[in-house]
């Protein structure tokens, strides 16, 4: 499954972080929210609701990448982890926060609009 | 190991040392997680007849083998405890994301021992483990806590707390996560602040290893699924706990004004629509679950402006319906106080209920009271005994101990309306005539509480006069619904949605690796059920048949209004229903479990010392 874009609603997401969950499996086969490819913020005790960071594959990333491990493929930002040196100037020029690092891995990863987060959100807070 | 983060964190207050231990994974195979753990781990290790506020006493935080798993409702934790409420076994669950973080950071199990000289939390950051002063948070509320915690740390640790109450060690404290999501019942919180624990902060990063990726994909996929198309769910997630309001009401099982009554004419006005309606600002779930049963409300009047998760059921229930308070504000205003205080809403709105009774009939005054008047119906009344409890002032500091306590130091015929079972408050629902949820409330294992076997849609379905057949069901509930505490998911998908039971084998064995049939894991519960009650053969000395009696408001008072007007329980019928139980369960007549029981459960351990004691 692949999704042509990606858009969020704040006010349908309950904070469940089956999104991560997905995302993780997809992407890693492994069960770790921390590796999904996706932000869910609680915003309390007040206003009172969740946020949803997702990657809308604006480009930014691979603009600020010097050694052009992050490519365009078919309209999505994917990552050449062998090109990748982890120098993280990627993290920084995301203006959504959506290119993550994970204590296990030596390379970025990012969101290649697999699509599974809407398959599974269980309220429609992600969608295509 | 699979299923599992492979750690167990020991950390001793009193001398500041923790140590990672790895999980046995005997105790793994043999009692799963959560309450199972929590039932070994208090018997072996917790000595006899200590006190549960002393620095002997344990408190256990433990998450389960389906915990953080990609499994619906996998979001459930255990805080475990000899209880300072009851004087025995002690647990509470709570959802939230605490138990997966935990498991993230590699954690199963985590035993506090000892006592902290000044206030501390516990910092867990993976494998980084340090113990830190609380000083600037000890004295705050609860939601405080979390919130300076969160913003000190980051927004990723997940955070449990203590308020006021668990530092002032009340017997109906609780422990806060989650801004609004507690272990509630049986004083876990006052176990955590004889500790001088005020908080305990998570963040986890790793992986939780299963045994068969395949098939653990594609048995949950079959669950979420189920979950995805049932029409149930949408139902659930409109209006959370509080939906039930309608049809508890309707069968006149809706505890009114301290269980006289099981019927609030003006339910309409507490019921789950209205709730939506009117404070509701969003739904929020705990860690992987579809169904987001919590509701998360803003109040906004002209004289408070607060934020508070629920009012859930139980607290529309105890707080509202059984003080006579129908206004939701005011009931979301007094669960916000609660919250904050760090009192359990449930036991408080019990309290509250006996010491308005106690007040109309001249066993306290206006004396007790510091001059206010107190009357069913009367928010002002709730909140002020909510205070009084929370601070320890005036009556407050009697009735802070528990009904029980507080009926036995009052006496004056106060014993026979207050409505408890070995010492812990009764929750929400009215049973003067519903045998299977009395005999529910008689035998759960930590004191009157409905989540051991919510059997009250039992009586309603073959008939409520009926007893036969009423012993088999709550001891099958009481082990399906503990087998889900134990794994460490959420059995609302089941009870509420309808998702098979069947469908739990496949995914719980791909993820451990074990190769059990659902009656196997039903084994596992039982043998969970009868080292609890072993807990209290060893800790309460005269411990036997009358601690599972039901107060005497069940009995003498007939039911004053509603469908069941004039319903009592004979003291004939709840015999009958403790023979039949204690002879299901392989008891004796006195309600202590046989050897030849122990034995077919693995339990042969527990027999000698319980021998030495003359218990059998």
């Amino acid at each position: 499954m692949t999704i042509k874009s990606l858009h969020t609603n704040d006010a349908l997401c309950t904070g469940c972080h089956i999104c991560q969950l997905a995302c993780a499996m997809c992407h890693f086969r492994e069960t770790n929210p921390k590796k999904g490819a996706l932000r869910i913020t609680g915003k309390f005790p007040s206003p009172g609701h969740f946020h949803i960071d997702v990657c809308n594959q604006c480009g930014d990333c691979a603009a600020a990448c010097p050694t052009e491990a992050i490519y365009k493929d078919n309209g999505v930002y994917k990552v050449d982890e062998e090109k990748c040196d982890y120098c993280l100037l990627c993290v920084d020029a995301c203006p959504y926060g959506v290119i993550f690092t994970h204590p296990s891995m030596n390379v970025i990863f990012k969101c290649d609009y697999c699509g599974l987060c809407v398959h599974y959100c269980p309220t429609g807070a992600i969608f295509e | 190991m699979n299923g599992y983060g492979g750690s167990v964190l020991r950390v001793n207050l009193s001398t500041g040392k923790i140590k990672k231990q790895t999980l046995d994974p005997w105790m793994a195979e043999s009692y799963f997680g959560g309450r199972g753990f929590a039932s070994y781990i208090l018997y072996k290790e917790v000595p006899a007849g200590i006190d549960p506020l002393g620095e002997e006493n344990k408190l256990l935080l433990i998450s389960g083998p389906l915990t953080g798993m990609f499994v619906p409702g996998g979001g459930k934790a255990t805080f475990a405890s000899k209880s300072p409420a009851t004087g025995s076994y002690g647990d509470s669950n709570v959802g939230g994301m605490i138990g997966a973080e935990m498991k993230y950071a590699g954690y199963d199990l985590i035993i506090f021992e000892g006592n902290a000289p000044k206030p501390t939390y516990l910092f867990i950051d993976d494998d980084k483990v340090e113990l830190r002063s609380a000083e600037p948070q000890w004295g705050k509320g609860a939601i405080t806590c979390e919130k300076e915690l969160k913003e000190e740390l980051g927004e990723e640790f997940q955070i449990a707390t203590i308020g006021p109450a668990g530092e002032r060690l009340i017997n109906i404290a609780c422990i806060h996560h989650d801004w609004g999501r507690q272990a509630g019942r049986t004083g876990v919180g006052a176990v955590m602040g004889s500790k001088n624990l005020k908080a305990i902060a998570v963040h986890g990063t790793k992986s939780v290893p299963v045994a068969d990726l395949k098939s653990y994909r594609k048995a949950y996929n079959k669950m979420f699924k189920f979950l995805k198309e049932s029409p149930a769910r949408k139902v659930w997630v409109d209006y959370g706990t509080p939906g039930v309001v309608e049809w508890v009401n309707e069968i006149g099982a809706f505890p009114t004004r301290n269980f006289t009554s099981g019927f609030l004419k003006s339910w309409e006005k507490v019921s789950g629509p209205t709730m939506k309606k009117e404070i509701v600002i969003t739904d929020k779930c705990c860690f992987a679950c579809p169904t987001a049963c919590g509701k998360y409300s803003h109040v906004k009047t002209e004289s408070r402006d607060f934020y508070v998760e629920g009012p859930e059921y139980e607290t529309i229930a105890m707080i509202g319906s059984n003080n006579g308070v129908d206004d939701l504000r005011d009931i979301a205003y007094a669960n916000y106080l609660c919250d904050e205080m760090g009192l359990d809403t449930i036991s408080a709105g019990n309290i509250a209920a006996f010491a308005i009774e106690c007040f109309n009939k001249g066993i306290i005054t206006e004396e007790d009271t510091g001059g206010v008047s107190l009357k069913f119906g009367d928010p002002e009344s709730v909140f002020h005994l909510i205070e009084l409890m929370g601070k320890q002032e005036k009556i407050g500091e009697l009735l802070s101990h528990g009904v029980k306590y507080a009926a036995e130091q009052l006496g004056q015929g106060s014993e026979k309306f207050a409505c408890h079972v070995k010492g812990l408050e009764i929750s929400g629902y009215e049973f003067h005539r519903a045998p299977a949820m009395a005999l529910a409330y008689m035998t759960a294992d930590i004191g009157a509480h409905h989540n051991r076997a919510w059997a009250i849609t039992y009586d309603i379905e073959v008939g409520r006069d009926k007893i036969e057949g009423k012993a088999e069901r709550v001891i099958l509930l009481q082990h399906i619904r503990p087998l889900f505490d134990i794994m460490g998911a959420c059995r609302l998908q089941w009870v509420e949605v309808g998702l098979p039971l069947e469908t739990y084998p496949p995914v719980f064995n791909a993820i451990t690796g074990f190769d059990l049939s659902w009656e196997d894991m039903l084994k596992t519960a039982e043998r969970v059920w009868n080292l609890t009650r072993c807990f209290w053969v060893r800790e309460v000395p005269d411990f036997g048949r009358p601690w599972d009696m039901p107060p005497a408001r069940f009995l003498e008072d007939p039911v004053t209004e509603g469908p069941t007007k004039g319903a009592k329980m004979s003291p004939e019928e709840v015999e009958q229903l403790l023979d039949n139980y204690y002879r299901l369960r392989g008891w004796n007549s006195n309600g202590i479990p046989t050897e030849d029981k122990l034995k077919e459960l693995g339990l042969e351990w527990v027999v000698e010392g319980l021998k030495k004691r003359g218990r059998f």
